[in-house]
């Protein structure tokens, strides 16, 4: 019984907490930075300072009609949003964001959060052949090669990781960073590579390319509107949180602080604070690249996926591992 | 054969295709996509329709359509009088506004055998460099936005928004000026003008500064621009590719240096800038170095400005004695010309515009085989063409 209770809890929560920080992300970064960046205010009527403009437009998205392009395939198409807004909220809901608040911690934690990130690339296959469109097609198909090329890179980055904590499980990864230094510092390849495949697995800038607005209009979003595409964006969203969650926890030491013990109830309300202040930081990262970089060519995108980020990653794996066993 | 594919319908469907040339190939053939980018596409700016046969992402086969916005300005000037005319020609290039008025009032005057005044030339040359700055601070920062840096573009348009003022406080128009009147200009300069524009051109060449730090001297855009789309010279030539995309092609060619003309170039010193790579990044690179010796040519010039009168002494009712010319200037996007003819009447018998971009784009069958998708998108974008000035 107190099981099901939990785990409905649980569900809430996320359910709550997750579109939140998407909103909090859209806001920040989409809305904000990038405003500034450009020299424009961004939104500034809906709430305060334009807060709740995230709000208004799902307001307007969710009144708006649900389409089927005609032909489409209707049961594709309409599963797609659904996937890929499943697998961000669960991989939410294995970052561990203090001592206290842990959403889920399996022994293979790391590993999971790397299957489900794979399981996203279904969802954006799923919508691109849906979609019955040329643009999707495309954009699906330079999809779902470039999170399969990518995801390589991004476990490899981990699995230094795992070697120094000596764990897959995200909470003892970031125990393991408590008394010792941050893994950034002796994982710094294993981080660059990360950050780097991480952009590629959420297709911002300067790899965007499945959905390159010039070339494919919106890739294997052209044809969605409505709830179906703030699905979409909330997923996305909610992604690029996961991934800069998992940056934090395995390379920035999750919710700790250098050389302050954060125990008991102390350690369960800053703990998430410290978690969050990293977040925006992590995030803020991912953004100001997308907004700076033009977009690489899709040859280059592999090139630099299977040449570079692999070996390298191969390599810093090894070097990590020999270190251990030596040192 | 697929369920209810009805091969009269189709065949009267393709020959009503057949118009707009070759377009429909699927329904002839299975191998390969036709994809349409265009007529509504977020990277033609307008609605110019490129047909592209892909296989995979590779181009197979490609062709330009135009005609969706033909405006129908050659025949239009023939129900206008003079100075009508001249209204609708501000918006064939819409975005270098000021440039296509005058090489048209240059024919009439020479129709007229009238001559503007010293100071209304050097005028006109001075807003005709405003205009090609207006111009190609656009392609500027969306020759970015093309490859996927979104942040170029707004600053172009933050900065383009000081030239704007500019031609707007000359004028009374910031898009569509209309200052030209056969044998002079509207009005003079307005009073502390001249203080402005000087104040405005270190602007723009930060900008410049901006556009290269951000751009050119990015490793994602060198890689994505160079030796991509190599246009060679022989190619451009026979296609009758004019203005930076020529010179990108290694043509030294520009009317303003090379031909004689009653405006005020002569006056000033300026490099043009050539390149022989002839690839998108040295047509991105020409026209850089173009806004930077456009700023120069107006400093210079506007130091030097000469007093005197701006209206030479024309006929109220402009009645054009019969004849033809022909006068072409060096427009932003390239050669601009206008073949007026007169038949003694108060408007144009006959005139044809001859508007760069559309021999600049014809040129796109002859590039985009074996091109990829991408790469498609930045040969159009370093083609640089506006939509007003393909369809007229």
């Amino acid at each position: 019984m107190t099981q099901w209770l939990e785990t409905s809890l649980g569900l809430i929560v996320l359910a709550v907490v997750v579109p939140t920080l998407a909103a909090v992300f859209a806001y920040a970064f989409l809305f904000k930075a990038m405003a500034h960046m450009q020299q424009r205010l961004g939104p500034m009527e809906a709430g305060p300072h334009g807060s709740l403009q995230l709000v208004a437009e799902a307001i307007k998205w969710v009144q708006k009609e649900d389409l089927f392009p005609r032909r489409a395939d209707r049961l594709v198409f309409g599963l797609a949003p659904i996937v890929a807004i499943v697998t961000a909220f669960s991989m939410c809901a294995l970052i561990p964001v203090s001592n206290a608040v842990v959403g889920a911690a399996p022994s293979m934690g790391l590993f999971l959060f790397a299957a489900l990130s794979g399981v996203s690339s279904l969802a954006i296959v799923m919508a691109g052949w849906g979609s019955n469109s040329k643009f999707s097609v495309l954009g699906g198909l330079r999809a779902a090669a470039q999170l399969l090329a990518y995801e390589i890179p991004l476990v490899l980055a981990l699995l230094g990781v795992v070697v120094l904590a000596g764990s897959a499980n995200l909470v003892s990864i970031v125990g393991a960073q408590s008394s010792s230094l941050w893994f950034v510092f002796p994982q710094i390849v294993g981080f660059t590579i990360f950050m780097i495949a991480a952009q590629a697995e959420l297709t911002q800038a300067p790899f965007d390319v499945p959905v390159a607005e010039s070339e494919l209009v919106a890739g294997y979003m052209t044809e969605y509107s409505g709830f179906r595409f703030l699905m979409f964006f909330i997923a996305e969203l909610a992604t690029a949180a996961a991934l800069s969650g998992l940056a934090v926890t395995c390379f920035l030491g999750g919710w700790n602080i250098p050389f302050v013990e954060l125990t008991g109830t102390l350690g369960a309300v800053v703990g998430p604070l410290v978690f969050f202040v990293k977040l925006m930081i992590v995030g803020f990262l991912i953004f100001w690249i997308r907004f700076s970089f033009p977009r690489v060519r899709e040859d280059q995108l592999h090139k630099l996926a299977w040449k570079v980020l692999v070996p390298l990653g191969l390599a810093n794996v090894a070097i990590t591992a020999c270190l251990k066993v030596w040192m | 054969m697929k369920a209810g594919y009805d091969e009269r319908r189709a065949a009267d469907y393709m020959n009503s295709q057949l118009v707009d040339g070759r377009v429909n190939l699927e329904l002839v053939d299975d191998d390969g996509m036709v994809l349409n980018l265009g007529p509504q596409h977020p990277a033609t700016h307008g609605t110019l329709r490129i047909v592209v046969k892909l296989d995979g992402e590779r181009v197979v086969w490609a062709e330009p359509v135009c005609g969706y916005m033909h405006r129908g300005y050659e025949k239009l000037a023939e129900v206008r009088t003079y100075p009508q005319v001249n209204t609708l020609l501000n918006r064939i290039d819409w975005l270098g506004s000021f440039c296509n008025e005058v090489p048209f009032i240059q024919a009439v005057e020479q129709l007229l055998e009238v001559e503007a005044p010293e100071r209304a030339q050097w005028i006109r040359t001075v807003l005709f460099e405003l205009g090609r700055i207006a111009n190609l601070m656009v392609f500027l920062g969306d020759m970015g936005m093309q490859l996927g840096a979104i942040t170029p573009p707004f600053l172009a348009f933050r900065d383009r928004e000081h030239v704007l003022d500019l031609i707007e406080s000359a004028t009374g128009g910031r898009f569509h000026p209309y200052y030209n009147r056969v044998g002079g200009i509207k009005e003079d300069l307005p009073k502390g003008w001249i203080a402005d524009v000087l104040a405005t051109m270190p602007r723009v060449r930060r900008f410049c500064d901006e556009m290269e730090e951000m751009l050119a001297n990015n490793e994602i855009f060198r890689s994505r621009t160079r030796g991509v789309g190599v246009i060679r010279k022989d190619l451009a030539l026979s296609y009758g590719m004019s203005g930076a995309n020529a010179r990108a092609s290694g043509i030294d060619w520009d009317l303003r240096r090379d031909t004689p003309s009653p405006m005020a170039w002569k006056h000033a010193k300026f490099n043009v800038a050539v390149s022989a790579d002839a690839d998108s990044f040295a047509r991105y690179w020409v026209r850089l170095v173009e806004v930077r010796e456009s700023t120069s040519i107006i400093e210079q010039l506007l130091t030097n400005l000469p007093a005197g009168p701006i209206q030479a002494k024309v006929r109220k009712i402009i009645k054009v004695p019969p004849g033809a010319t022909y006068v072409e200037t060096e427009n932003p996007l390239g050669q601009m010309g206008y073949y007026v003819v007169s038949n003694d009447g108060l408007s144009p018998y006959r005139v044809k515009i001859r508007t760069p971009s559309f021999n600049n784009i014809s040129v796109l069958p002859a590039v985009l085989p074996g091109e990829n998708v991408s790469d498609l998108i930045t040969i159009i974008s370093s083609l640089y063409f506006i939509l007003g000035d393909v369809d007229k």
